[in-house]
């Protein structure tokens, strides 16, 4: 049974200062409409890509998202930052309307794009449960009706009665939370507050969104966590510049959005011949690749070099810095190796188990046995580690860039 | 099966009808009025030493002002009326109905926030800020009857009941329907261009000196006479004092144009509101 028809559904967003200019545009619109024509800036509206500076000052925040949503579905929807993922929880939340297109609902909606919205400071946690609340959409009834179970499960029963801003941090976030986790839609759309909040609240936060599924009820989660969406949802949308690329099964849908990351990292780097080769005079690129072209935590990793050599060097030291997204360097390492028929080959084995997930880039440096540097290659190829399900309660980003395997013992 | 498809129990689309005022919406979210009105008392005087006493405080000195300028040096008459009670009934009305506007034409702006997390109905706000007012006029028109009732007793000041005080409910209702109809409508307006807010925060305060508060209507005449007459608010002050002092007339003529322009007003307000709810979040 359906619960959610999302039809044709756009979002234009101006970009810029409100200004006279944006003066100048409503009065434009206006005239169009008064003479029923359509929106004159509907048509300049580019696709959203944030990379390429382009001439129009509209943008499709959302451009043609269709997709269903059945009864008891947990729906997660991924995409790379700015793919239009909170956009679309926007305007199924109601906190922003739809350019073009419908969205048909069965049933009661809530939204969890924030925890605590409405929160005062001054009051104290009883009252703001309350608060909170209505805003969510429960009537005082209700609320009252569940009151000693919001208190119970947030753990802040002592200091009910204080305000919360002398709540610390963590407290005001499990009150805060068990509130909206008591709400009883037949729809739930999740942002990423899993973002926020340690381990333990995580775990709550999807242990309680796995028990409303379980009820039969809806939901829809928004996360670029591959990891909880793989681990928790049924189905899986992934966004890409505000269209939709792929729907279907969860786990088919992670591994379509890691197909279409793979293309945004550059695992190898070829030429055919020395002429276009990057390089200088000493030292030319024939080839660099990383593999597998697919990577998860647990597999090694296998970098081949091999060089064109215009030197009399017959000796040769190779050597890369693995570099992540921050521009840090996570380690290096180098080796000394001879050439052969002037074309000089080498490969290296990063072991399994040693990279967390993200992306990395390799800068590869060539010297002569004395050290005297031949080139430096920068960013010359990249890829991607992607981690594998878990099945414990965190779903989070584990911390640093390497996460080696290492022996754990009891006792 | 294909009924059961159809089901469906709302529908979001782009803005379309202008007449799609979802008033039932705002019932089903009374408690959330209620609970904003709570808010805004038990929040607003936290961490002060005088706390509601505040809400005394600033009428009476307001009046206390007004007596000296007004009437100690520049001699404005009170149509009969005592000078001390009849600037107290002004500013009390005045005071209202200008919070009633500067406070909900911030609605969308102030809010943004809240709004811009979680949909309710956006116009909870500015009813709850309305009923807010409420209580405080309640809470300041009881200072001026304590004045009053001290004036009759001890300054030998004659009151004559008159039926006409019946109508202040009406009057009340009015001048809040006035109020937050102007205030929705600049909410509305403001929120993409910032320029009504400037416009507002002096627009107010030329408004008051429009409205006989601080000089009797009768004290007018000719054409500012007929300037200030069709300012709606002019009835509901003027009618006010009548019911209070029986000085003048009830003028019920005024008083059916000020609910007429009142209600178009609110009505307007409303349509403009619900439009710009929609999507004020991307321009605000």
């Amino acid at each position: 049974m359906h619960v959610l028809k999302v039809e044709n559904i756009y979002k234009q967003y101006e970009l810029g200062q409100v200004s006279t200019g944006t003066m100048a545009h409503d009065f434009n619109r206006w005239l169009h409409k008064i003479r029923g024509k359509e929106d004159p800036y509907h048509k300049i509206t580019e696709r959203n890509t944030r990379d390429e500076k382009g001439g129009s000052k509209f943008v499709w925040a959302l451009d043609d998202i269709s997709f269903d949503v059945h009864q008891g579905d947990v729906v997660g929807i991924i995409g790379r930052n700015g793919a239009g993922k909170s956009t679309l929880l926007k305007i199924l939340s109601k906190v922003t309307s739809p350019t073009k297109g419908n969205i048909k609902i069965k049933g009661r909606i809530a939204s969890l794009l924030e925890v605590g919205t409405g929160f005062h400071p001054d009051l104290s946690g009883r009252e703001n449960i309350f608060l909170n609340g209505a805003i969510l959409g429960m009537t005082k009834k209700e609320i009252h009706a569940k009151f000693d179970e919001i208190v119970a499960f947030s753990g802040v029963d002592k200091y009910i009665d204080t305000p919360v801003k002398r709540y610390s941090s963590g407290m005001y976030v499990r009150l805060a939370f068990s509130v909206a986790a008591h709400l009883e839609p037949e729809i739930l759309i999740v942002d990423e507050v899993l973002a926020v909040g340690d381990a333990e609240f995580q775990r709550k936060c999807l242990g309680k969104m796995k028990e409303v599924s379980q009820q039969g009820r809806t939901v829809i989660f928004v996360s670029h966590n591959l990891v909880a969406v793989k681990s928790l949802c049924t189905k899986g949308i992934v966004m890409d510049q505000g269209k939709l690329v792929f729907s279907g099964s969860a786990d088919e849908a992670v591994e379509s959005y890691m197909n279409a990351n793979a293309s945004k990292v550059k695992p190898s780097t070829v030429f055919s011949s020395p002429d276009d080769a990057i390089g200088n005079e000493f030292i030319k690129i024939k080839s660099i690749t990383v593999q597998p072209e697919k990577l998860f935590i647990t597999d090694a990793i296998q970098l081949d070099f091999s060089f064109w050599n215009f030197t009399d060097e017959l000796k040769f030291n190779v050597s890369f810095d693995v570099i992540d997204v921050f521009g840090e360097v996570v380690f290096g390492s180098g080796n000394e190796f001879s050439s052969i028929n002037n074309v000089g080959s080498a490969s290296c084995l990063i072991p399994s188990n040693l990279m967390n997930d993200g992306i990395y880039s390799i800068h590869v440096y060539v010297h002569t046995a004395g050290m005297r540097k031949l080139y430096d290659f920068m960013d010359i190829v990249s890829f991607e580690v992607f981690d594998k399900e878990r099945n414990h309660a965190y779903y989070g980003k584990i911390n640093g860039a390497v996460r080696p395997k290492l022996t754990w013992k009891e006792g | 099966m294909i009924n059961k498809e159809t089901n469906w129990t709302e529908t979001i689309s782009p803005v379309n009808s202008y007449w799609q005022l979802r008033l039932g919406a705002i019932f089903r979210y009374r408690d959330l009025i209620f609970l904003f009105v709570k808010r805004d008392f038990s929040a607003v005087y936290k961490q002060t030493i005088l706390g509601p006493l505040w809400l005394f405080i600033q009428p009476i000195f307001t009046t206390l002002i007004f007596f000296f300028v007004f009437t100690k040096i520049a001699k404005i008459p009170t149509a009969g009326i005592d000078p001390i009670l009849f600037y107290l009934a002004g500013i009390t009305l005045w005071n209202y109905f200008s919070d009633c506007f500067v406070k909900t034409s911030n609605t969308f702006v102030a809010n943004a926030t809240i709004y811009g997390k979680v949909y309710f109905p956006r116009l909870v706000i500015p009813i709850s800020i309305v009923i807010s007012n409420l209580i405080k006029l309640g809470v300041q028109l009881m200072v001026f009857a304590a004045v009053f009732i001290y004036k009759i007793n001890f300054e030998g000041l004659s009151f004559s009941f008159n039926a006409t005080l019946f109508f202040l409910p009406v009057l009340i209702l009015l001048m809040a329907i006035l109020g937050l109809g102007l205030g929705i409508v600049f909410s509305a307006m403001t929120t993409k261009y910032r320029d009504f807010s400037f416009l507002l925060a002096f627009g107010i305060q030329l408004l008051m000196y429009a409205t006989p508060i601080i000089y009797p209507l009768s004290y007018t005449s000719g054409q500012l006479h007929w300037w200030i007459s069709i300012n709606p608010l002019t009835p509901l002050i003027e009618n006010f004092k009548f019911a209070l002092f029986g000085i003048g007339h009830f003028d019920f003529v005024g008083l059916l144009y000020t609910t007429l322009i009142s209600t178009f007003i609110l009505f307007f307000g409303i349509i403009l509101f619900n439009r710009v709810e929609k999507n004020f979040m991307d321009t605000v």
